[in-house]
């Protein structure tokens, strides 16, 4: 059994059944098993690779190294957890009468489909396919913004739609240009775009092409990662759009859109010299967290807020990358990890939260402690997991960014320290009143599904604890591989 | 000087052709007449990679061209006509900027377009490289369009366009992308266009008008 091709196939499969079946009863429990294949699958893909090494799928055309094969790991676990708390969520969303039938039915056959590009995009080895498979993942999710129908989902699904356009253009343009470039090398054997054939001859790309074309693609990816200045589209996809689909953009697609800068940020690295690569990884990941964190304390909606919190670890991240080496490149790929969680974590909360008092400005929600402790802890356990207290995991990476960016590039310390310190100070001073305080909510018709969150911030918090060894010998490879 | 080929002159004169016919769109304020133009843009690009390939004999040109005909010449043009007719979009296209204006920002980005172009085009050792800069000037060019437009049709005739000059920038550095990269970009802009027109029917049913300045209502305040 080829577990590769049952990550791939159960998505798509059950996407497209979910389509022909419809808003049954039973349709999110098809939903929830379909994700638990695909975690499964995943789960068992891991394993061999991590003990057999890298291998090919289908000829070339697909590419499986312990560096994707961590995304697609978390990626198909985030996607479990997601399609669970979804089942009742948005089973109350339609008793309030948010929702239809068909759009449910929506919902999930595209969730499916979404999972499936964002798979796709992680395991090709064509960088043009994973230019297509972006692309896919943002068709396949601007209905899914615009779920609701009002007026500022339509709005923040047009603009999630032409900023993402515009933005996955400039990387088309990139990745023309790197074709050009290891087409002068490998010749004209449709080779020129397969990432393993390029990384043999990476020493020998043109420098002045490369330096042009990785310009283009951290733009064009960028946008979708949410650097600034294109950042404009997330905080309001995600504020209008379903929870489930706000946990999912940002605990996943962000990631995966990094995923495809890091690809290309290798290949750069090793045709131009000096750095070049990550010094512009680097400043456009300051300018993100700085930008991200002063505009934390202007927000009123809470799925906003976390939105912007987002944007501002993707900035740090970037920037982690961006400085290179081994030490910085697994606190960056564990820094992935443990937004991935406490955000999707964060926003499974948040989604509950506003359904039970009716709004997502932060100043109508109160005493979510005293309605539902649970939940209550639930969103004050993950917002001191995302701002970096220990003994969460977020701190522990967080940590290794800061001594490694105090080491090598000790100017960039003080922005880091400012612009984290701005985002405390915002997101704890609101979130604070929240749980605790007067409350005025109501009860939901259907029970929430709160263990995800707390599988999640458990998760989270024994990496902050204590890393298992085969993890760690996982991320150590997968960093090796980043240069 | 070194006499030019002509099957070089003829790769030429198409992109010229495109590049006017960015300008031609950018000043267009109807919106029929706009996808007209479009198509035409689209068909230009086909026998301008039809030209590439008769001269250097790449078998997957030849597919290249018939996909650029069937999609961006006949199908994306129909739908978008379809949906002109369906959502009886009656009003002229009208800019942000005026006409006059835009026509000079344009020219100063395809100077720019062209001065990026120049180092890439002397390496490049296809018979098409003078177009790359035309390319990317197409793709500038559409990107102002979408800023200037007011409207969400002549937005999306700007995206499209944009595509068009990616697709010429890549018959002109290289001889076309691999077939299998191809044949996904061609699929992802067709499910684009086929979801935009869902989307526009939501955005009408919403606001009673596809003008897009009602979208701007989400801003941090």
């Amino acid at each position: 059994m080829d577990f590769f091709v049952l990550t791939l196939v159960i998505p798509i499969v059950s996407g497209l059944l979910l389509t022909v079946v419809g808003e049954r009863a039973w349709a999110p429990n098809l939903n929830i098993v379909a994700s638990l294949g695909t975690f499964l699958a995943s789960a068992l893909l891991t394993v061999e690779i991590v003990a057999n090494g890298p291998r090919f799928a289908f000829g070339e055309a697909f590419f499986i190294d312990s560096l994707n094969v961590f995304f697609v790991a978390l990626t198909a676990f985030v996607g479990l957890t997601t399609s669970i708390f979804s089942g009742p969520y948005m089973r109350n969303e339609q008793e309030h009468g948010k929702l239809t039938a068909p759009r449910l039915r929506l919902y999930k056959s595209m969730f499916q489909l979404f999972m499936f590009t964002m798979l796709v995009a992680l395991t090709t080895n064509n960088l043009g396919i994973l230019w297509v498979a972006m692309e896919a993942a943002t068709l396949t999710t601007v209905l899914l913004v615009s779920l609701y129908r009002t007026a500022a989902s339509l709005e923040a699904a047009w603009k999630y739609f032409i900023l993402c356009g515009v933005g996955i253009a400039q990387a088309l343009f990139g990745t023309i240009l790197l074709y050009f470039a290891a087409e002068r090398v490998l010749g004209e054997t449709g080779n020129a775009l397969l990432w393993t054939h390029l990384v043999d001859v990476k020493g020998q790309l043109e420098p002045t092409i490369m330096a042009l074309s990785f310009i283009f693609l951290l733009v064009g990816y960028g946008t979708k990662v949410g650097l600034a200045p294109l950042h404009n589209w997330l905080p309001d996809a995600h504020a209008e759009g379903p929870t489930p689909v706000s946990a999912v953009l940002s605990g996943l697609l962000l990631n995966v859109a990094l995923y495809a800068i890091l690809r290309c940020k290798v290949l750069a690295d090793g045709a131009i010299p000096g750095g070049f690569a990550g010094n512009l990884m680097m400043g456009f990941g300051l300018l993100t967290l700085v930008v991200a964190a002063f505009f934390l304390s202007r927000q009123r909606d809470i799925k906003r807020m976390f939105a912007y919190s987002s944007i501002e670890h993707m900035g740090l991240i970037t920037f982690a990358f961006g400085m290179g080496g081994p030490v910085a490149n697994f606190a960056g790929l564990l820094h992935m990890t443990m937004h991935s969680l406490t955000k999707s974590a964060i926003f499974f909360t948040v989604g509950h939260a506003a359904q039970k008092t009716g709004t997502q400005l932060m100043e109508d929600i109160r005493g979510l402690i005293r309605i539902n402790p649970v939940i209550g802890w639930g969103l004050m356990l993950g917002t001191l997991a995302i701002l970096g207290m220990p003994p969460f995991g977020v701190f522990a990476s967080e940590f290794m960014i800061l001594t490694h960016a105090m080491k090598h590039h000790p100017w960039a310390t003080p922005i880091l320290l400012l612009a984290l310190g701005v985002a405390f100070a915002a997101i704890f001073g609101k979130v604070q009143p929240m749980v605790f305080g007067e409350t005025q909510a109501k009860q939901l018709p259907h029970a929430p599904a709160i263990t995800p969150v707390f599988v999640h911030l458990a998760i989270v918090l024994m990496l902050g604890l204590w890393i298992p060894p085969y993890l760690t010998r996982w991320f150590h490879e997968a960093a090796r591989m980043l240069g | 000087m070194s006499t030019v080929p002509l099957s070089a002159q003829l790769i030429n004169l198409f992109a010229s052709v495109i590049l006017l016919l960015s300008f031609a769109m950018l000043a267009q304020r109807r919106v029929l007449a706009l996808i007209n133009l479009f198509a035409l843009q689209g068909l230009t690009l086909c026998l301008s990679t039809l030209v590439v390939a008769v001269t250097t004999g790449q078998t997957h040109l030849y597919w290249s061209a018939g996909l650029t005909l069937a999609l961006k010449a006949l199908l994306l043009p129909w739908i978008l006509h379809r949906l002109v007719r369906r959502l009886e979009v009656k009003w002229d296209v009208e800019s942000l900027i005026k006409v006059p204006t835009t026509m000079l920002v344009g020219i100063v980005l395809v100077i720019i377009a062209f001065n990026v172009a120049l180092p890439i085009s002397q390496l490049s050792s296809t018979i098409s490289r003078g177009t790359l800069g035309i390319a990317l000037a197409t793709v500038m060019l559409a990107f102002l369009m979408m800023i200037t437009r007011s409207k969400a049709i002549p937005q999306v005739v700007g995206f499209l366009a944009m595509e068009n000059g990616l697709f010429l920038a890549a018959t002109s550095a290289t001889y076309g992308m691999p077939m299998v990269v191809e044949l996904g970009i061609a699929l992802d802009v067709l499910v684009g266009v086929i979801i935009l027109g869902v989307f526009f029917f939501q955005i009408r049913d919403q606001f009673d008008s596809l003008d897009i300045r009602h979208l701007e209502k989400l801003k941090e305040r």
